[in-house]
């Protein structure tokens, strides 16, 4: 049987409806997700199907919908909620950071917290400063949390249904740029914490997760031109990431780049470099290098935000840099 | 009037006097467990601070009293009096505030995180008003699975000025929640008097937004206990949710060891005849309930506790590796770091 090509906001839709009929625990909240189906459609004809308590319309209360899934989870039910725009999770942080990640913990392992939050990041649709952010590192800092960030649609369906498996809270990350992205998809759970390798190669190790794994694939065909094969990795898990995957690819290819669309400085690129130069210092031929935003907010204008933005050019010029 | 008249008149003040009781015991507990708690965080017994309910126990009695077994709650920082209330073990309380490796949490939250899942606590809070939206979040879950049970959202008057309390009442009273929003307004929040903190009143906060509110003497058990009945029946019968506010003095300090310098002397004396223990005893002493019989609890009581803390003193300091292999659910996905 062959998968059906469906767009990356369909997955979404799918996984969440497939895991409303597997299991009667599952309850998805959100600010217009119901009525509505969602700022991104990313819930329709969720409503229709599984009725208003299960399906349920928010208010716009991000600190309380948040916390309420923690309780509601504790309480015996699965619940995804919806935040519009990763930039709004700012709002909910206690919810996260003091109550879902420690829950477990501090309560000395009594029980769990099965919430998942969905929120898409990202920019390129001049959004502006407050609707593009990518903030997953702040989240991946918190013990407790977990953080996927699937690149493709059968990625954003596998790793929905394994976040709403899992007994633990997770947070994954969408981007609301590839939600218009198709691609094959089959019904098939994912395994949080294990990296995809996009394209084998020998030379230099791409390591990236989100819309930026596209880029690096694009400087990897315009370096084989060269004679120079990427092997490009996909971490798909942040936290946990798959460094063992990581690892072994860097022992073939001896140097590695890190990229992504967040900012550089205190990001996921800076806690990856930092375990291949102590981990992996022997198979280093040159220093880890780490490409992503700069330290600042992200801008609105189009012209502005190209600036901004990871690109093809940003990846080759620290290929490039670690191959002499 | 007939025999069977007399019989059910008796049997009715029977059954009085042992719910008065219970009260009594309930308050008599936490109370015991406060002042132990008290000494031995001035021995050094106790690591970190802790935030004493001496003179609140009435609300913590009161409340619990009105419960189900399918409840749930989540309460404060100042939180010992509802989860005793509640039926939690006291060995465990007592080996958790003592950071023991048989604590109710494994020394892992201490006093204010101590939780049991299996009576529905769903902890204590270190973050002022957290606690309100998780028990709003238990209400949904209650509300959807249809287990018939009310969530109890404790809170001081300083939760008051926190968003997540308006954002509640507003989800609570849009959905029809089985919330139970229980104020404990002890006229502190902190180190500052509510009347600079707040410039509402709980009655017309609630009231705003459609919510069923009552106001009660927060020192006066059997009052409490009455008004969270009444409360408790609306909530299962779908007219939730409800706000009660029950009145009351906060005896010691923010933290164990306030020297409450910003307190005046004159509030402080006139703590003493406000006490809801003197108060009950009095009550049950009107209700025909012999002394003999209040003193046989308070013994019960005092022993129970000293055994408690005899039993958490033996017991064993938790240990790191235990600690830190179980921040993630074992699942063999689990998180490699």
């Amino acid at each position: 049987m062959s998968a059906q090509e469906i767009r990356y906001v369909q997955a979404v839709a799918q996984a969440l409806r497939d895991s409303l009929e597997a299991d009667e625990r599952v309850m998805v909240l959100g600010e217009d997700i119901a009525a509505a189906g969602g700022s991104f459609k990313a819930t329709r004809g969720l409503l229709e199907a599984f009725g208003p308590e299960r399906v349920r319309d928010t208010p716009i209360s991000e600190a309380s919908i948040v916390s309420a899934t923690v309780g509601a989870a504790l309480t015996g039910m699965r619940p995804v909620v919806e935040i519009m725009f990763m930039d709004f999770v700012t709002l909910a942080m206690d919810a996260l950071v003091n109550q879902a990640a420690k829950a477990r913990f501090m309560f000395g392992g009594q029980g769990s917290v099965p919430m998942v939050l969905r929120t898409p990041h990202g920019g390129g649709l001049s959004a502006g400063p407050q609707h593009s952010q990518c903030l997953e590192a702040w989240l991946a800092h918190v013990p407790g949390l977990k953080v996927v960030c699937p690149s493709t649609p059968q990625d954003a369906y596998s790793l929905l249904r394994a976040a709403i498996d899992d007994p633990d809270p997770v947070v994954v990350v969408e981007h609301k740029a590839l939600y218009g992205q198709k691609g094959p998809v089959e019904s098939t759970v994912g395994r949080i914490g294990e990296a995809r390798i996009v394209r084998p190669g020998r030379d230099l190790t791409l390591v990236s997760y989100g819309a930026t794994v596209a880029i690096c694939a694009q400087a990897a065909e315009a370096l084989a031109t060269e004679g120079v094969e990427a092997e490009v990795i996909d971490l798909r898990s942040i936290q946990p990431w798959d460094r063992e995957t990581v690892l072994a690819s860097l022992a073939r290819t001896h140097r590695a780049v890190v990229v992504h669309e967040a900012v550089t400085a205190f990001g996921v690129g800076a806690e990856i470099a930092a375990c291949l130069s102590d981990e992996g210092f022997d198979d280093l031929d040159a220093p880890v290098l780490r490409v992503g935003a700069p330290f600042m907010p992200v801008p609105f204008a189009s012209s502005l935000e190209e600036g901004y933005a990871v690109n093809v050019e940003a990846v080759l010029a620290a290929a490039r840099k670690t191959l002499n | 009037m007939s025999a069977t008249g007399k019989s059910g008149k008796a049997a009715a003040e029977t059954a009085h006097r042992g719910s008065l009781l219970a009260l009594y015991r309930t308050m008599a507990l936490i109370r015991e467990v406060e002042l132990a708690l008290s000494r031995l965080f001035a021995n050094g017994e106790v690591p970190g601070f802790i935030h004493l309910s001496l003179g609140q126990e009435a609300i913590a009695a009161g409340v619990a009293s009105a419960l189900a077994p399918q409840d749930s709650l989540a309460t404060t920082h100042r939180g010992h009096g509802h989860v005793l209330a509640r039926g939690i073990d006291v060995d465990g309380f007592f080996k958790e505030i003592m950071g023991r490796a048989g604590g109710l949490c494994k020394g892992r939250g201490g006093s204010m995180h101590v939780a049991d899942l299996s009576l529905g606590i769903l902890g204590a809070n270190g973050i002022v008003g957290a606690g309100i939206p998780i028990a709003m979040g238990s209400a949904i879950a209650h509300a959807t699975r249809k287990t018939g049970g009310v969530a109890v959202a404790f809170f001081g008057d300083g939760a008051m000025a926190e968003g997540v309390l308006h954002e509640t009442l507003n989800m609570a009273a849009l959905w029809k929640l089985p919330l139970l929003l229980v104020c404990e307004n002890n006229g502190w929040s902190e180190f500052s008097p509510t009347s600079r903190q707040f410039a509402a009143k709980l009655e017309a906060l609630a009231g705003a937004f459609g919510i069923a509110y009552a106001k009660v003497d927060g020192n006066d058990a059997p009052a409490v206990s009455d008004a969270a009945r009444e409360a408790a029946a609306e909530l299962r019968a779908g007219r939730g949710p409800f706000v009660l506010e029950c009145i009351t003095h906060r005896v010691r300090g923010h933290y164990e060891g306030d020297p409450q310098k910003y307190r005046d002397a004159d509030e402080l004396q006139a703590l003493e005849s406000k006490d809801p223990l003197a108060r009950m005893r009095g009550t049950l002493g009107k209700a025909g309930v012999p002394d003999a019989d209040v003193q046989r609890i308070d013994d019960e009581i005092r022993a129970r506790v000293e055994s408690a803390i005899e039993v958490a003193r033996a017991d064993e300091l938790p240990v790191f590796a235990d600690a830190v292999g179980d921040v993630y659910t074992a699942t063999g996905a689990e998180a490699r770091q």
